[in-house]
């Protein structure tokens, strides 16, 4: 029992319920926002020490024992992922301060922003099937609300496709709940990975994992990405880096969740088709991020092609596939919220996203011009930048596996990413000057650079220091390849069947 | 019983997915919100129909119907209100800015 | 023309105070009969309901000048705060206590922890319930 394990969820919540009760005290809103994100990362920090040194975190909720009981289970791989959502929903954060606007500010923005930073960290933390659906709905309704407040008619029709959508997802979520319930019986993670290995996964089971594989790649963008594009191009930049960063993460987390600990015995079906699903997510992806001359469409397709390279590490199912991906799930986390705040900076000084009516930006903001060139080598994944190492151990591990096609294309539509993302660094810094300075619809300020700033320096610093994360990584890598010592911290010694 | 349930689901299944698919945003919403209780069915017969008392204290029955399956009925009912209440408000004030209803016109023009 | 609704108005005086009376024994029922924070808030929620529908909303408003958004924010607030007082006493989170004690009028009485967390639960369900109807019904 570690009581620890519970507090990134509840801090946000308590912090977002007390912003609800003093609801026009905007400062006061903004630094509990703070301390509560920063309360999160402090909380994530001490449980990545403790799982290091004790083995998985465990908490059974109301002191009820495992099956019978919600079970709230911290390995390293949640743990690392707390952290990561706490660095980037602080720059976020700080981000939106300035560039978020008075009105939204007042209609529950920062309690909304927190109650989603809630729901991401319950995904992670829950050992529950049914309380992942629980945490998957508080995130995706604060999302909601986030998406569609300020009423901007852009906004107001992207977010009625996205809720129906994701209505829908859940709704499919529901179902394979109930079959998987009717077929074994329990809901706990743990106690269905045992159950799972016992009965064997026959066709049935098979077929329960496929509906799960639906729900998650429908929520994650892995092939069923058709929303994705509309609906993170609609809200405002803050919003829109949060969750790039984010949300498909979380759907990327759960697929992730079930497929090593529950779903592993028939890898020749299920990780073969999650490799097919990866491989055309990074085609499509990629083929989007080059034919589209808008920033907006380049960024959100590269979020797609990001998904499906994560999800290659999983299909090769090898101690260094997974390892990559746990690498590349963290560099992807950061450098999709700073790339969508560089682009998000370019089209307020712009006043567009329209890559032909942009030019020469870096002769004003050369800062801003080289912080983008940075991040765009990072993303396709230059050493010594943090995409390259990732990217190293997924090729790996998809050749020793066999999946040579899987590894290639991975690298030649990382290629292609790095052509996409060169277009706009081309046509929006290079070139002729238009805008002077007094010209241009925005200016930048330190509550928007500071964050961008950080940023860069975290991707390049990941990239140069990943020997000191390379311990915590390797732990997370062996847990998830080891089922059975989640089970064991989970069930307490004496597995119950 | 499980039979006439199942046809059942299907059957709510079925409209729902008919009203999802035409064109007016009020219909889509009743249609998911018939789909949602669909699924509550589902849920509630996969955990098996009544087999057994209630499961409480003092009760003097020997077999107990298992409780899980109505607890996260209760709570999917929950959310799925709430979600509806969001989607009505949301696409109420849709109506009243785009001036339309209609799927086909909210597609959206790439000239915006 | 103002519709005449004599009949609306004095039936919903009284049956307010039924509502509101039932909930209660819902409420305090739900801790070993089916009832519950849950149905409780929920009654009491269909109450003030009727009140809204029966009287404008206005002149409701102005009897009962309460923010419905407060209130559910303070509802789920009582709730994680009573989850989270285990964190206290080193227990885990969501555990609950009871005892039995002598009180003046009551006589021996069952005292839990779990009816607090309901209270919030009741508190949060009239709250978001009642804003959800109010923010449908205001026409812009």
């Amino acid at each position: 029992m570690n009581n620890t394990v519970i507090l990134p969820m509840i801090i946000p919540v308590i912090a977002g319920l007390i912003m609800v009760i003093f609801r026009n005290n905007i400062r006061f809103q903004r630094l509990l926002s703070i301390f509560a994100i920063l309360a999160v990362g402090a909380v994530s920090l001490l449980l990545m020490n403790q799982i290091r040194n004790e083995g998985i975190q465990t908490l059974q909720a109301g002191g009820w024992a495992a099956p019978f009981g919600i079970t709230i289970v911290a390995d390293m791989f949640s743990a690392i992922l707390l952290l990561t959502t706490s660095i980037v929903s602080l720059f976020c954060l700080i981000f939106a301060f300035s560039s978020i606007g008075r009105e939204r500010e007042e209609h529950y923005f920062y309690p909304m922003f927190l109650f989603l930073i809630s729901g991401v960290c319950g995904s992670f933390l829950t050992g529950d099937l049914f309380n992942l659906f629980v945490c998957f709905e508080v995130m995706l309704i604060s999302s909601y609300v986030l998406i569609s407040l300020g009423g901007t008619k852009l906004q107001l029709r992207e977010s009625t496709k996205y809720i129906l959508i994701n209505v829908i997802s859940s709704s499919l979520f529901l179902l394979a709940i109930a079959y998987l319930y009717a077929i074994t019986g329990t809901l706990n993670l743990a106690h269905l990975s045992l159950r799972v290995a016992e009965a064997g996964q026959d066709g049935l089971m098979t077929t329960v994992a496929f509906l799960f594989l639906i729900v998650f790649s429908m929520k994650a963008a892995l092939f069923l990405f058709f929303w994705l594009p509309g609906s993170y191009s609609a809200p405002p930049t803050a919003v829109a880096a949060i969750f790039a960063a984010l949300l498909t993460k979380v759907g990327i987390y759960a697929i992730f969740r079930l497929f090593t600990l529950v779903f592993y015995h028939e890898q020749e079906t299920t990780h073969f088709v999650i490799g097919i699903l990866g491989a055309i997510t990074m085609v499509l992806g990629a083929m989007g991020a080059v034919a589209y001359q808008d920033i907006k469409k380049i960024l959100t397709y590269n979020v797609i092609v990001g998904v499906g390279f994560i999800i290659s590490g999983l299909a090769s199912f090898t101690s260094m596939g997974m390892m990559g991906s746990i690498y590349y799930l963290i560099h992807d986390i950061l450098i999709k919220a700073l790339i969508f705040l560089l682009g998000g900076m370019i089209i307020h000084l712009a006043g567009t996203s329209k890559l032909k009516d942009i030019s020469g930006l870096i002769r004003n903001h050369p800062y801003l011009g080289w912080m983008f060139f940075v991040a765009a080598l990072s993303l396709a994944g230059i050493p010594p930048l943090s995409g390259f190492l990732g990217k190293v151990f997924i090729t790996r591990g998809t050749f020793e596996e066999g999946y040579y096609w899987l590894g290639a294309i991975g690298l030649i539509t990382s290629l292609m990413v790095l052509y996409s993302i060169m277009k706009i660094f081309m046509n929006s810094f290079w070139g002729e000057t238009y805008l002077s300075r007094e010209m241009e619809k925005g200016t930048t300020n330190v509550s928007t650079m500071l964050p961008i700033g950080c940023l860069t320096v975290m991707t390049i610093a990941l990239g140069l220091g990943s020997e000191g994360i390379h311990e915590y990584v390797q732990i997370a890598t062996e847990s998830m390849m080891n089922p059975i010592l989640y089970i064991e911290a989970v069930m307490g010694g004496e597995p119950i069947r | 019983m499980e039979t006439s349930m199942s046809i059942l689901i299907g059957v709510l299944f079925t409209i729902g997915t008919y009203l999802i698919l035409t064109k007016s945003l009020l219909r889509i919403i009743l249609g998911t919100s018939i789909i949602s209780h669909g699924v509550n069915l589902l849920i509630l017969t996969m955990g098996g129909l009544k087999s057994g008392g209630p499961p409480l204290l003092g009760q003097h029955d020997t077999t107990f119907t298992d409780s899980l399956p109505q607890a996260l009925i209760l709570t999917a009912i929950v959310i799925n209100f709430a979600v509806t209440a969001l989607f009505l408000v949301l696409s109420y004030r849709t109506y009243k800015t785009l001036g339309t209803d209609n799927m086909d016109q909210l597609r959206g023009i790439e000239d915006e | 023309m103002k519709p005449n609704d004599v009949i609306l108005h004095s039936v919903t005086k009284v049956a307010v105070f039924i509502i509101l009376t039932f909930s209660i024994y819902l409420f305090f029922g739900g801790h070993h009969n089916p009832g519950g924070g849950f149905i409780g808030g929920l009654s009491v929620a269909s109450g003030l309901v009727l009140l809204y529908l029966t009287f404008d909303i206005e002149t409701v408003r102005r009897n009962i000048p309460v923010d419905f958004k407060k209130v559910a924010a303070f509802g789920v607030l009582i709730a994680i705060f009573t989850g989270a007082s285990s964190l206290f006493f080193d227990k885990p989170f969501l555990n609950q206590a009871f005892g039995y004690f002598n009180l003046p009028i009551f006589g021996k009485t069952e005292l839990a922890t779990a009816v607090l967390f309901d209270v919030g639960v009741a508190l949060a369900v009239i709250g978001t319930a009642v804003t959800i109807i109010l923010s449908i019904s205001e026409d812009g």
